[in-house]
């Protein structure tokens, strides 16, 4: 279950891979919709700690449309629910996460991502 | 009873026969819930605000499962498959990741308004291979360091832990003190054989402004009550709710009108498409 909203948080953390390292690149993926409840203060707290570019590109990379590019100033109900949606309630099944930079990839299978390193990857 | 800790890595001992016999156990929920219980308390988030929280080694969710209940959503590591298994199967809310804490964490910084482990990092202390980035320290430096940037300032910590000596409680202690965070030890019960707790209080910047809270003293009291009154607002809970989750059709409709919008690597759908699940929150 990589959703949106932990994907936004997740950088490559293999020894030595500090720069250019988020967002993963999503490859191969295949996504499930399921409904969440609506919480309109976890959503205005949670805000601050999106990085937004990342999280629109995100969501186009999985057919979601429906953020402006530029974070609105002004937070309204019709955003909140745009942005619930695509937080919470795209599930990421199947595929993986690559980074940018040392293009290490993370598999996901039933929803769970494989952040195991190898030896030589940990720091 | 000997240390599970001792007998294998957590990966090969909680294999699926073991995650599904824990998570089975009443007596094991009912130890895990009060330790979570506890641990939230510990952890003095802002009141009536859902916090999005780390819970560290999550097993297969019980704690998840309650900080649900209380309003927050969390993301779950665990290095061990089967108990991951587990929680898929009983459904709960988290994301969760495969990882070895000991690797340290990826997450940028100030990712969570806090982080709770229940019965996790006594396997830290166990080298699991001879190279030397397995070394106990060497793990520990790593698992502390990046969770002190994952979390938000100011934020708690919040570890219950089964030390074997004191020896190991001032090892944990010096390292997390030097990857930055304050705070300390709380020992509650700590006269009573059965009943006492180690908890690693853990703070990044002031951990919101208080001193280290005090152990609990006496006798375990009243725990075990909390704990029926919960099952059975849970099981309230999931009776009204079992009602309004969107069906299939919903979903599908919605994957429809992506499609139409031009999307065409919209997944295909599968027989999980519309599973029932509880929704967050
Ligand atoms: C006693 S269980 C507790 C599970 C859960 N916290 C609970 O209270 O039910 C210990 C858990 O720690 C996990 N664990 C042990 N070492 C770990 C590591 N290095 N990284 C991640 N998880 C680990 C085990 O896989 C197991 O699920
Ligand atoms: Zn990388």
């Amino acid at each position: 279950m990589v959703r949106l909203i932990t994907h936004n948080l997740l950088a490559c953390h293999v020894k030595g891979c500090n720069t250019n390292n988020f967002p993963l690149q999503f490859q191969d993926v295949q996504i499930e919709l399921r409904e969440a409840d609506f919480n309109a203060d976890f959503l205005r707290g949670f805000l601050p700690k999106i990085e937004w570019n990342a999280l629109v590109d995100a969501a186009r990379q999985l057919g979601d449309t429906s953020l402006p590019q530029e974070q609105p100033t002004m937070i309204d109900d019709d955003f909140l629910k745009a942005l619930h949606h695509v937080l919470l309630e795209i599930h990421v099944e199947e595929g993986a996460m690559v980074c940018p930079n040392c293009k290490h990839v993370y598999p996901i299978a039933s929803g769970i991502p494989n952040m195991l390193l190898a030896e030589h990857e940990i720091g | 009873m000997s240390r599970p800790e001792l007998i294998a890595p957590p990966e090969i001992y909680y294999g699926d026969t073991e995650a599904k016999k824990y998570t089975q156990n009443s007596r094991i929920q009912q130890i895990q819930a009060e330790m979570t219980y506890r641990a939230l308390e510990l952890l003095n988030l802002p009141p009536d605000q859902p916090a999005f929280l780390l819970d560290i080694g999550c097993g297969s969710g019980l704690s998840g499962e309650i900080l649900e209940e209380q309003g927050h959503a969390w993301v779950g590591v665990d290095i061990a498959p089967s108990m991951l298994e587990v929680a898929l199967e009983r459904e709960v809310e988290g994301d969760l990741f495969l990882q070895d804490i000991g690797q340290g964490f990826g997450f940028r910084p100030g990712s969570f308004d806090g982080a709770i482990s229940i019965s996790v990092i006594q396997w830290l202390l166990n080298a699991e291979t001879s190279h030397p980035s397995s070394s106990p320290p060497r793990r520990l430096t790593r698992f502390f360091t990046t969770l002190h940037s994952a979390l938000r300032n100011p934020s708690r910590a919040v570890l219950q832990f089964y030390p074997s000596s004191d020896d190991q409680i001032q090892l944990i202690t010096s390292i997390a003190q030097k990857a930055g965070f304050g705070g300390g030890v709380v020992v509650d019960y700590p006269n009573s054989k059965k009943a006492k707790k180690v908890f690693l209080c853990l703070f990044v910047g002031n951990g919101g402004g208080q001193q280290v809270p005090k152990g609990l003293e006496g006798e375990e009291a009243g725990e075990r009550a909390k704990f029926e009154k919960r099952r059975e607002r849970e099981k309230r809970r999931k009776d009204s709710k079992k009602n309004n989750v969107k069906d299939r059709d919903w979903i599908l409709k919605k994957k429809d009108l992506y499609r139409r919008r031009g999307k065409e690597d919209v997944p295909r759908d599968s027989q999980y498409t519309g599973r029932k699940r509880r929704p967050a929150f």
